[in-house]
């Protein structure tokens, strides 16, 4: 069974995200040397190349697979942009000036039964998107799996704090409820409106719309919300915004299913009968969303649903970074591993790459969540 | 003479307003950096490391009317009693030669109660007659200055008139040999002086240029101007610039608390870096248009486009940072966010265009171009106008009638007092911040 049809490789360039041949050596793009180990804990190298002998990250199943660690500032690091100058205390190159790669640039994780990726993709200068995922044990023996994916508002003030505090602490909230027996689809209305105050909390005491807005209106920090939980048989997904959910049967013969309806124009001109699909997606207005998290949120409704797939599967939930590049369940469906369900984390890069290879204009986070749950390794997580 | 412990020194912000973000291809990036210093420490009492010589014109023609003398020599006794104890000081007449009133013999006296009366004592002995030739003034008073080891060093010019009695040469030369060694602010008392002189000297010189109309007004003024001086309390800061390899600084200018044009004052400081001369602070704020034009990166990438630190040279050659912020670039495909305009650039750009349209329409206004000139005038009301700048309204609404000021619309008065037009050419590059 061929689980890995690409040997481990640097895809794109480390430093300038040109992409990448299996036999390149040196960048096509800014000429960067790609034998030359990347500097721990910065480089976008999201494997080992095949040239320096690294250990495959299979070495690591289970546990966190991003290194985490920044470097600390100011230590000698060479800038991965020009490879000349040195990395200055706040992380620009002390030569020409490039920033240099951000840990958020590409974070993965895997925990036991659920793993996420997550990219800044190829044409935004920051990753605004943010993931937390978990495995829980319940009071009552079983296990939750849990993920949750936010996508910051570009168009506000520091989305990418919008994002990571939603993530954190929404799925802070799905465990803690969990584990006083909430039901899975009230624990998660619970958790989005927590995540919600958490959102709004960031805009400081008083926020309003800022002065002198002749030539531009700060807003609020502000993330769309979409969660996936499974507890036994029950498959429980909760939102708001445009971030979604797909179910993808392990046999693909059988039908794949969209969980989740955006809060975005594009949808509501849909649901309106005003709009077909094709001429609503076409439309430049499609992403406006029309829910989210923060304080310029009119009135947050978190969407959830329960589900009792009869077959086994993945639940792929994801920001438009990757759904614009498959949107109907049919074409995700068709991008995603076959051996998604054993190979979680695996399957997680490939939609990364897949996404990023199609043009990779936003950000990008994937979590797939296999089903039924793993039971193995719960305990530890 | 270095001083190396400074604990007065004080505390320095560096506040960078812009849009970072460029369009795809996009290479020209600007910023408002806000520099603000508070709290230096210094106990109100205690002398600041200061010298300070006061040039007073006493060139024949301030005997007419005869009030102007008289007015002038209480208004630099009003100085000397604003000097605070401890302070050097000198004072010298101008005419077409320089001569040391108080205490003579190339030497500073040190402000006490004793010095102070015996130097405006001293002033009853001045008395008009002679030329004007200014070069010479900024010359004596810089050996005065430099002589007194001070490390704040400020000169106040006062003259009625041109600089007959030298060549423009001669005046620009000593103001480049001066400039960097002292500051000085310049006033022009009556309206029988030339305006780009006084404003040359005060620019080149890093001081403030007015116009004191009215004799009678100097010595308000003299006192200002002395209790501004003894609020520095550090000299020669720089305003030093590091940009990126293949970037180039477009322009850097002061644009509050008034317009300076600084880019041409560069002196390099290490690789890709560069200091530009912000003179002394006390208490204070300004603010700095930066422009830098980077190389071109693709959407997605981010730069530093300039570091910009508030910086004290050490006569070893070192420099103490004193605060800096970053100027960054940002290249998007949004359109939306790279096509705003900070509102900060945008009112300074408003307001450096505002300076210009005003001394472009005075000048038209002189060679006779009526229609030009009104032109002009005309776009000045209306930009003094939408950004704010009242002080700058009135003084064009002495120059012109305005019509409609929303559109600009003037007509130029047909009679206009000197001191009108003095006033807005001297004051024209007087700046307010953007409302709040």
């Amino acid at each position: 069974m061929s689980q890995l049809p690409q040997p481990a490789q640097l895809t794109v360039c480390p430093a300038c995200r040109e992409p990448l041949d299996p036999a390149d050596n040196y960048c096509g793009g800014c000429g960067a040397d790609l034998s030359a180990p990347p500097a721990e804990g910065t480089a976008r190298a999201r494997r080992p190349h095949p040239g320096d002998g690294g250990a495959p990250p299979e070495h690591r199943p289970g546990l966190p697979a991003q290194s985490a660690h920044q470097a600390p500032p100011g230590t000698g690091r060479r800038c991965a942009a020009c490879r000349s100058g040195m990395i200055d205390n706040d992380g620009y190159c002390e030569h020409c000036g490039h920033a240099q790669p951000r840990e958020r640039d590409h974070m993965e994780h895997e925990t036991a039964g659920v793993a996420a990726v997550s990219d800044r993709g190829l044409r935004h200068h920051r990753n605004e998107d943010a993931y937390a995922v978990s495995s829980t044990a319940l009071p009552d023996g079983g296990t939750a799996v849990a993920a949750v994916v936010c996508d910051g508002v570009s168009s506000a003030s520091r989305p990418d704090e919008a994002s990571a505090a939603a993530s954190a602490g929404a799925l802070a909230a799905i465990e803690e409820a969990l584990g006083r027996g909430v039901p899975p689809r009230e624990a998660t209305h619970q958790a989005i409106l927590l995540a919600a105050g958490q959102v709004s909390a960031l805009a400081g005491p008083g926020h309003q719309p800022r002065e002198h807005s002749r030539y531009q209106q700060e807003n609020a920090p502000a993330c769309t919300i979409v969660s996936a939980v499974i507890t036994g048989e029950l498959l429980t997904i909760g939102w708001v915004g445009d971030s979604r959910a797909y179910w993808v049967p392990d046999d693909r013969g059988t039908q794949p299913a969209r969980l989740t309806e955006d809060d975005s124009w594009a949808a509501q001109m849909v649901a309106a009968g005003l709009l077909s699909e094709d001429e609503a997606y076409a439309d430049e207005r499609a992403h406006a969303i029309t829910g989210w998290l923060g304080a310029d949120a009119y009135e947050v409704e978190p969407h959830t649903a329960a589900y009792h797939p009869d077959r086994p599967g993945v639940v792929v939930v994801c920001t438009d970074g990757l759904w614009n590049y498959a949107e109907t369940a049919e074409q995700m469906a068709a991008v995603v591993p076959a051996d998604a369900r054993t190979h979680p984390l695996e399957s997680a890069r490939r939609l990364v790459e897949y996404a990023l290879a199609c043009g990779g204009h936003d950000n990008v986070t994937v979590a797939v969540l296999p089903f039924p749950a793993r039971a193995e390794g719960a305990a530890t997580a | 003479m270095s001083n190396l412990a400074r604990p007065e020194v004080p505390r320095f912000t560096v506040d960078v307003y812009q849009n970072a973000y460029l369009p795809e291809g996009g290479r020209e990036v600007n910023a408002i950096v806000t520099v603000s210093s508070t709290g230096g420490g210094a106990p109100a009492g205690t002398a600041p490391d200061a010298a300070v010589v006061i040039m007073v014109d006493c060139s024949g023609s301030m005997d007419y009317p005869p009030a102007k003398m008289r007015n002038a020599r209480d208004a630099t006794a009003a100085a000397v009693d604003a000097l605070r104890d401890g302070v050097s000081f000198a004072v010298v007449a101008g005419t077409h030669q320089a001569r040391e009133v108080y205490p003579g013999g190339g030497r500073l006296a040190v402000a006490d109660a004793t010095t102070r009366a015996q130097a405006k004592e001293a002033l009853r002995k001045l008395s008009p007659g002679g030329g004007t030739a200014i070069g010479t003034w900024l010359r004596l008073a810089d050996r005065l200055l430099s002589s007194s080891g001070r490390s704040i060093r400020h000169g106040i010019l006062l003259t009625d008139g041109r600089n007959e009695h030298e060549e423009p040469q001669a005046l620009r030369a000593a103001l480049d040999s001066c400039a960097g060694r002292f500051s000085c602010d310049a006033r022009g008392v009556g309206t029988d002086w030339e305006v780009k002189e006084v404003t040359g000297i005060a620019s080149a010189l890093l001081g403030t240029a007015d116009i004191v109309a009215d004799p009678a007004g100097l010595a308000a003024d003299f006192t200002r101007m002395m209790e501004a001086a003894m609020g520095k309390e550090v000299a020669d800061v720089a305003l030093r610039l590091w940009t990126p390899m293949g970037a180039e600084v477009t322009f850097v200018k002061q644009v509050a608390p008034s317009m300076e044009e600084l880019t041409s004052r560069r002196t390099e400081a290490g690789p890709r870096a560069g200091d530009y001369p912000t003179g002394a602070w006390g208490e204070e704020s300004r603010d700095y248009h930066v422009c830098v034009r980077v190389p071109e990166a693709a959407v997605g990438q981010e730069m530093l486009a300039a570091r910009a630190s508030l910086v004290l040279p050490s006569p070893d050659g070192s420099a103490q940072v004193l605060a800096q912020g970053l100027i960054r670039a940002v290249w998007t495909d949004d359109l939306a966010a790279s096509t705003t305009i900070n509102p900060r650039v945008a009112h300074y750009t408003d307001q450096a265009e505002l300076a210009q349209v005003i001394q472009q329409g005075l000048d038209l206004r002189k060679s006779g171009d009526m229609d030009g000139a009104t032109a002009k005038l005309g776009r000045a009301v209306q930009l003094a106008n939408s950004s704010g700048n009242e002080a700058t309204a009135r003084l064009l609404a002495k120059v012109v009638d305005v019509v409609d000021a929303a559109t600009g619309t003037v007509r130029l008065k047909a009679k206009v007092t000197a001191e009108a037009e003095m006033t807005l050419e001297t004051r024209s590059t007087k700046t307010v911040r953007v409302k709040k």
